[in-house]
């Protein structure tokens, strides 16, 4: 499928970890772990992605959702409300008309807050970089954590930008934004 | 079927008693001229007249001819559903001249004309809510003229100071550029064009 796996640990050393799980559970009743380990885990595990279609893009992000490659495997459904979403997808050409309600829309999101540039519109203007109408770029508007590439990137594109996003969730591990 | 169409634009030509100024056939296609002071009877002429019954207006645009004094031309573009049949009605104006709005004749006609006056600026008279339907809020220029440049006069970013999207003049990091491929100053016209080279050659 193009995604990266990470690398499983051997059998043996997987079955010796769940053996001393086992053996503290049984033990003491409880396990132990980083409280921002277990954040970023719950955090990465539950993305909720508002769906922002503004052009062709939106339906390669509906692909994603579909059943062939269904982001839901990933946490990662989909949110039609921003006060409940965590990751905002810009998907296509954000007009000078529409940049004041994407701000808004971004502004409704609680904290903390991702957004993802999906396509060549919404990073940088793309085939109209030189309209009069069309900003150059979501980010001036909102911040960006992860541009996906292409006109428009293909549903694994931007599945992948998904699991890149989860990476840098997981590697910040900050617990306020 | 060019022949019918040819009969029928001069019997509108007859029917309406000078409203039309000229009527031609081009590409098989029926295209009337008039005046703006005698569009409207025009165009209800069409909408009722038991030989045209266009009953359907398709859209209202513009075309802009910056060399001519009347640099724009209001196209309407009308179809009959009873006469499986197409028409094309021009009329010149300039900036200033305002054209009869066609809403009282055709109800779609209102944001058809919002959307000319929006993208050229030309003026309609009557028109029951004439305001710009497809640019930004508080937009200036009209921008299919040909005179407006291609990026406009202000670009927007957020402003982290003031919490609000704000327009600034545009400034572009790179010029727009155009590949003027057949210029002779680039090589000549023989020269390959990009992709030419994958097409089969007709020998």
């Amino acid at each position: 499928m193009g995604v990266i796996t990470p690398a499983k640990p051997s059998s043996a050393a997987e079955a010796a970890l769940s053996r001393a799980l086992n053996d503290e559970l049984a033990d003491k009743g409880f396990v132990v772990a980083q409280l921002d380990k277990l954040i970023t885990w719950a955090r990465t595990g539950s993305m909720w992605g508002l769906t922002f279609g503004l052009a062709c893009c939106g339906v390669e992000m509906i692909h994603c959702w579909m059943s062939r490659y269904d982001l839901d495997r990933f946490g990662f459904a989909p949110m039609p409300s921003p006060r409940a979403a965590d990751v905002m997808i810009v998907a296509g050409t954000l007009t000078n008309k529409m940049a004041p309600a994407l701000r808004k829309v971004y502004d409704q999101m609680a904290e903390p807050r991702y957004v993802i540039s999906m396509g060549s519109c919404a990073n940088g203007g793309g085939y109209y970089h030189y309209s009069y109408s069309v900003v150059r770029g979501c980010d001036r508007i909102v911040p960006v954590d992860v541009y996906v590439p292409g006109c428009p990137p293909t549903a694994e594109a931007l599945l992948y930008g998904v699991l890149q996003l989860q990476k840098k969730v997981r590697r910040t591990g900050t617990l306020v934004r | 079927m060019a022949e019918g169409l040819s009969e029928l634009g001069q019997h509108i030509a007859q029917a309406t008693a000078g409203a039309v100024t000229a009527h031609r056939v081009d590409l098989g296609e029926l295209m009337l001229d008039t005046t703006a002071d005698k569009v409207i009877a025009l165009l209800a002429f069409l909408r009722d007249d038991p030989k045209c019954l266009f009953k359907q207006l398709i859209d209202i645009c513009g075309v802009d001819w910056p060399e001519r004094e009347k640099r724009f031309d209001v196209v309407y573009n009308l179809l009959s559903l009873k006469n499986n049949q197409r028409i094309r009605v021009k009329v010149a104006t300039d900036e200033t001249t305002p054209v009869p709005s066609a809403a009282s004749v055709y109800s779609a006609a209102g944001w058809f004309e919002r959307e000319t006056y929006d993208l050229y600026g030309v003026w309609f008279s009557d028109h029951p809510d004439l305001r710009r339907i497809l640019t930004d809020y508080g937009f200036e220029g009209h921008p299919l003229r040909k005179d407006f440049p291609l990026t406009g006069f202000v670009e927007l970013r957020w402003d982290d100071v003031q919490k609000r999207v704000i327009y600034e003049p545009v400034k572009l990091t790179q010029e727009f550029r155009r590949f003027d491929f057949l210029s002779p100053w680039e090589g000549g016209i023989e020269r390959e064009l990009p992709g030419d080279e994958k097409a089969t050659k007709a020998s």
